[in-house]
């Protein structure tokens, strides 16, 4: 029961949030919203004990991301922005073809909700023991190792890149 | 149908956290607001990642969510560098007034 209600309060933050954030007018606005919506995500995680996801996405996501988007935000003058139309004018060929696709998932997510019970939770979790983190932590320096190697690539890549990308003068 | 949370109540949560972002991508002219809906998106596969995760018994969907965590930093550092350095150039930050290949 308390799983339940705290699902349904998880959830209504974030798709509140959701909402939220893609409907304010104002950018600042916009981006505190999306943080309750991230806020949101997290206590999901939390209820499907994934702690370590909980904690990144609390100190990457809203710590990080976000405080780079709120940076940017008051970096670029937004206030013209503010002013003018939020909207595209093809907005409601956006919201026809994005309806359609969200009746299309809910129709097979319930049709198919049979297919989710054939394969039903093993209760053995993986060997080793331990917490969620040092599960995650296995997993990821064993059998994820190249693309763990790869992806600190992009990170550097990014970095580089996104420098170049804002510098005035290279 | 509402009472007992299945793996499938997340998947819907998931669903509808994707078309919002979706959404938000398609109709409004705030590149800002834009890359947040990307991320609203990014989120939206992590909790379809960790729901499948948790029903399986694995922590293999917990992997693959922080990688597309760090792709998400990646994609946000980059997407802002390009709208300062497109605001510098254009003074706008509304995607349709950037129309330099459209004749």
């Amino acid at each position: 029961m308390l799983d339940a209600t705290f699902f349904y309060l998880f959830a209504l933050l974030s798709v509140a949030g959701a909402v939220m954030t893609i409907t304010r007018r104002s950018a600042v606005h916009s981006a505190i919203w999306l943080i309750v919506a991230l806020l949101g995500v997290a206590g999901l995680y939390l209820l499907q004990k994934a702690e370590f996801l909980f904690a990144v996405q609390i100190v990457l996501y809203i710590g990080g991301i976000m405080v780079l988007f709120l940076f940017v935000i008051m970096l670029v003058n937004l206030d013209e922005a503010a002013r003018q139309r939020q909207f595209n004018k093809q907005w409601w060929i956006a919201l026809a073809a994005v309806a359609a696709v969200g009746a299309e998932l809910l129709y097979f997510l319930r049709s198919g909700a049979g297919a989710f019970r054939l394969a039903p939770s093993p209760a053995a979790r993986p060997a080793g023991g331990g917490g969620n983190t040092e599960q995650v932590a296995d997993v990821l320096f064993s059998e994820y190792l190249l693309p763990f190697e790869l992806v600190s690539i992009l990170l550097l890549v990014a970095i580089v890149g996104s420098v170049i990308l804002a510098k005035k003068r290279i | 149908m509402l009472y007992p949370i299945t793996t499938n109540h997340y998947l819907v949560l998931s669903a509808a956290l994707l078309v919002i972002g979706t959404l938000g991508v398609l109709t409004r002219r705030n590149i800002v607001i834009i890359l947040m809906s990307i991320e609203l998106i990014l989120n939206a596969v992590n909790v379809n990642l960790i729901a499948f995760s948790h029903h399986f018994g694995a922590v293999h969907g917990q992997i693959f969510a922080i990688f597309v965590i760090a792709i998400a930093v990646a994609e946000a550092a980059v997407g802002l560098g390009i709208l300062i350095a497109l605001f510098r150039n254009k003074e706008t930050v509304l995607a349709d007034e950037i129309d330099l290949l459209k004749w």
